[in-house]
């Protein structure tokens, strides 16, 4: 279905075509709820990225050189609770999910649009009370560790409250996603003719609408903590710190799950159009995003295997958190097998799909170095923690991300993107992310302890390695966005279709009318029948 | 389910099926919430078996039964009228939810009582671990029975506008979901906090 001949007289059915900031405040449609998440939670991302070129301005030197060590404290806590909290969870379902998960599935809406919006003022509401918590910042570090988070006279009263309501709007996302795939499924879609972003984002809101509630009541306790001066975390009460180091993680531990799962739902969607050839191992997939989910829950205690749990604890948390590597792997290779052959076509999304898997093995591998007691134990709290984590979260999620900002870009706006300007921002982000973190790796190795704002001249090289590199990534977003953003306003206009893709969301204009399809679409097959005879490929039965 | 009031009606209506289960996934929503302070309580009561037997000895009895016997009977009436309804009779839905609302204003006002009684003998959140859970976890609840109640009377003002039927009474069923699900906290914190030991 051709989108392109009758342009004009589509777009009035558009979901853009409505103006005016009432029709955008007010509205149901769950595309524009989406597209103000995704307004939203950029803003935190550039906020949270200038933090960090700032942490690395102040790292090009050992001493205190532009800041006080208590405002470089400052800073890491911003940036962590921004770029966690604010952005990267909401960023892929949230936004993403918002716009795509009923035009995947064939639906008109999610399940409870009211529902929906009023996630989205709750989210704002968070926003503005965690902004407004910024008159006097907290410096704990975005784990709010107890007993320092209760004791001292920041604001940290406030930004529980804030990441309260943003995690009350992540739960009420989850829980109309969950309903949306239940119910709302075009006839002809069977769980296995569910693409697998359905799939992932299916996996994800459970673990949203479990996990969540759990850092709900913590931060509430630790507002008690603070304001009615109850004992649970505090040791002369007879309190225990470390009940809410189980009580952070046990959320926060699937919350790096709910950040990564969506975006591996990005790259399985993503691959196949771009290799011309149908998924490798679709229930393998599909399954093991939800065994991912089921496995985060049980391994939060391999955060504190420093902290004064018992051996006995350590031990089993660290051979849980093992197993959390063969799901993740049979993705990697399902991904790899589905290459295998493929006619593969480098545009944007699928160079941002093929960095995520690279950067995300490289991610995922230094791993087990983690999982395991012993090198635990030397590299816990060093720059290698540091190094691993934002190779599988930014290397990973976000990158997962760019793809599908990318891949969607021409559904979102009805406009093409710059391919070559992609390519060109695709570069620097590539290199200057592999130089920042790949140096950190290195220093953390050696010895460079996290979160302190002065180091040891020894390690001063690589923090120069890695500032610069961190100049290049920024470079690349930059080029990125503004490629983005122009051609949003003037790029050339998009065709339904322009990937060739068969998921359903590609089966209807770009931009989608209000309604997102004419005629609510049947599915007789699955989404991945690429190939020669495309719509033919084998499906799982 | 016909008479879906919603704006949106182009879209999907999100059926009785689909509420139910966005209900119960809020429910599973909600059990983590006072999971993580019956957590909290099995920690502390394992630790400290002694402080939780002295302390809960200063609980009155007397008022947690009296509270247990209206949470429980204003579950019933929430049940009627959710039977009335499905027989569509819209007056005794009314007065069941009436009735439901003041059980539950009458929870909350023994609720003030105790809590007045504890305060007047210095007894507050930060007194003991005890009392720190006792106010934690009944606060918590509280917090859901006003909610609940607020519910209850968007439900009680939607009937009294004739909007439910034999047809359609979708939201007071969800509500009434809700309501056993508060009651049902309740029917937990009374014997471990008021009969531990």
């Amino acid at each position: 279905m051709s989108a392109n001949s009758d342009e004009h007289t589509l777009s009035a059915h558009s979901y853009l075509a409505e103006k005016g900031f009432k029709s955008w405040a007010t509205t149901l449609d769950h595309k524009r709820i989406g597209i103000m998440y995704l307004y939203t939670t950029l803003l935190f991302f550039f906020v949270g990225g200038v933090i960090a070129l700032l942490m690395r301005l102040e790292l090009l030197t050992p001493g205190p050189s532009m800041m006080s060590d208590h405002t470089y404290n400052v800073l890491f806590t911003m940036h962590g609770n921004m770029m966690i909290f604010l952005f990267v969870i909401p960023a892929i379902p949230s936004a993403l999910g918002n716009f795509f998960i009923p035009l995947l599935v064939g639906a008109r809406d999610v399940a409870f649009p009211r529902l929906n919006l009023a996630s989205y003022w709750i989210f704002v509401a968070g926003v503005l009370v965690v902004l407004g918590s910024l008159l006097s910042p907290m410096d704990t570090g975005w784990t709010f560790y107890t007993p320092y988070s209760a004791k001292i006279a920041t604001a940290v009263t406030a930004i529980s409250f804030g990441l309260f309501l943003v995690g009350m709007s992540s739960i009420l996302t989850g829980l109309n996603f969950i309903v949306t795939i239940h119910k709302l499924r075009t006839p002809g879609m069977t769980w296995y003719r569910m693409p697998l972003f359905i799939w992932a984002m299916y996996a994800t809101s459970i673990m949203q609408v479990i996990a969540t509630p759990v850092v709900g009541v913590t931060f509430l306790l630790l507002v008690a903590e603070r304001v009615l001066d109850i004992g649970f975390f505090d040791p002369a009460k007879g309190g225990d710190p470390l009940l809410f180091q189980h009580f952070f993680w046990f959320y926060s531990h699937p919350a790096v799950y709910i950040m990564i799962i969506p975006a591996m739902g990005i790259i399985s969607e993503i691959i196949p159009p771009f290799a011309r050839k149908p998924i490798f191992g679709y229930k393998a997939i599909a399954y093991s995003s939800l065994a991912i989910a089921f496995i985060s829950f049980i391994v939060w205690g391999h955060h504190m295997f420093v902290s004064g749990m018992s051996d006995v604890a350590g031990a089993i948390f660290s051979f849980l958190t093992f197993l959390v590597a063969v799901p993740t792997g049979v993705k990697v290779f399902n991904w790899i097998a589905t290459l295998y052959k493929g006619s593969i076509i480098l545009d944007a999304p699928m160079l941002y799909a093929l960095t995520f898997i690279f950067l995300f093995i490289i991610g995922g591998l230094t791993g087990p170095f983690l999982a395991a007691l012993a090198t635990d134990v030397q590299l816990h709290d060093t720059y290698f923690v540091v190094a691993h984590f934002h190779y599988t979260i930014m290397g990973g999620t976000v990158m997962g991300y760019f793809a599908g900002l990318h891949y969607w870009f021409p559904k979102m706006t009805g406009r093409m993107y710059s391919e070559k300007i992609a390519k060109a921002a695709w570069l620097f982000i590539f290199l200057g992310f592999n130089i920042t973190f790949l140096a950190m790796f290195v220093l953390g190795a050696e010895g460079m302890p996290r979160r302190w704002a002065e180091y040891p001249v020894r390690f001063q090289p690589l923090n120069i390695v890695a500032t610069i590199g961190s100049w290049l990534l920024a470079a690349g977003v930059v080029i990125m966005f503004v490629n983005l953003v122009r051609s949003a306003m003037r790029g050339e206009m998009a065709p339904g279709n322009p990937w060739r893709a068969l998921t359903l969301e590609w089966q209807t204009p770009s931009p989608p009318p209000t309604e997102n399809f004419e005629e609510i679409p049947e599915v007789t097959d699955w989404p991945y029948g690429y190939g020669k005879k495309a719509g033919t490929g084998p499906s799982p039965k | 389910m016909t008479e879906t009031n919603h704006s949106t009606t182009e879209h999907h209506a999100p059926g009785m099926e689909a509420a139910k289960l966005g209900i119960w996934t809020f429910l599973a929503t909600e059990v983590l919430l006072f999971g993580g302070l019956f957590t909290a309580y099995t920690v502390f009561r394992i630790r400290y078996p002694e402080l939780f037997h002295a302390e809960h000895l200063k609980l009155n009895r007397v008022l947690g039964l009296v509270n247990t016997g209206i949470l429980i009977t204003s579950s019933l009436t929430m049940a009627l009228g959710i039977a009335a309804i499905r027989q569509g009779k819209q007056k005794l839905l009314q007065r069941c939810l009436l009735l439901t609302i003041l059980l539950a204003g009458c929870f909350l006002g023994v609720k003030y009582l105790e809590y007045s009684e504890k305060f007047h003998h210095g007894l507050r959140p930060g007194t003991n671990l005890f009392f720190a859970l006792y106010f934690m976890m009944t606060g918590l609840h509280g917090l859901h029975v006003i909610g609940g109640m607020a519910v209850l009377a968007a439900m009680l003002i939607m009937a009294r506008q004739g909007r439910f039927s034999e047809d359609y009474h979708t939201p007071v069923e969800i509500s009434g979901l809700y309501w056993h699900f508060v009651d049902l906290v309740w029917i937990y914190l009374f014997p471990l906090l008021y009969l531990t030991g």
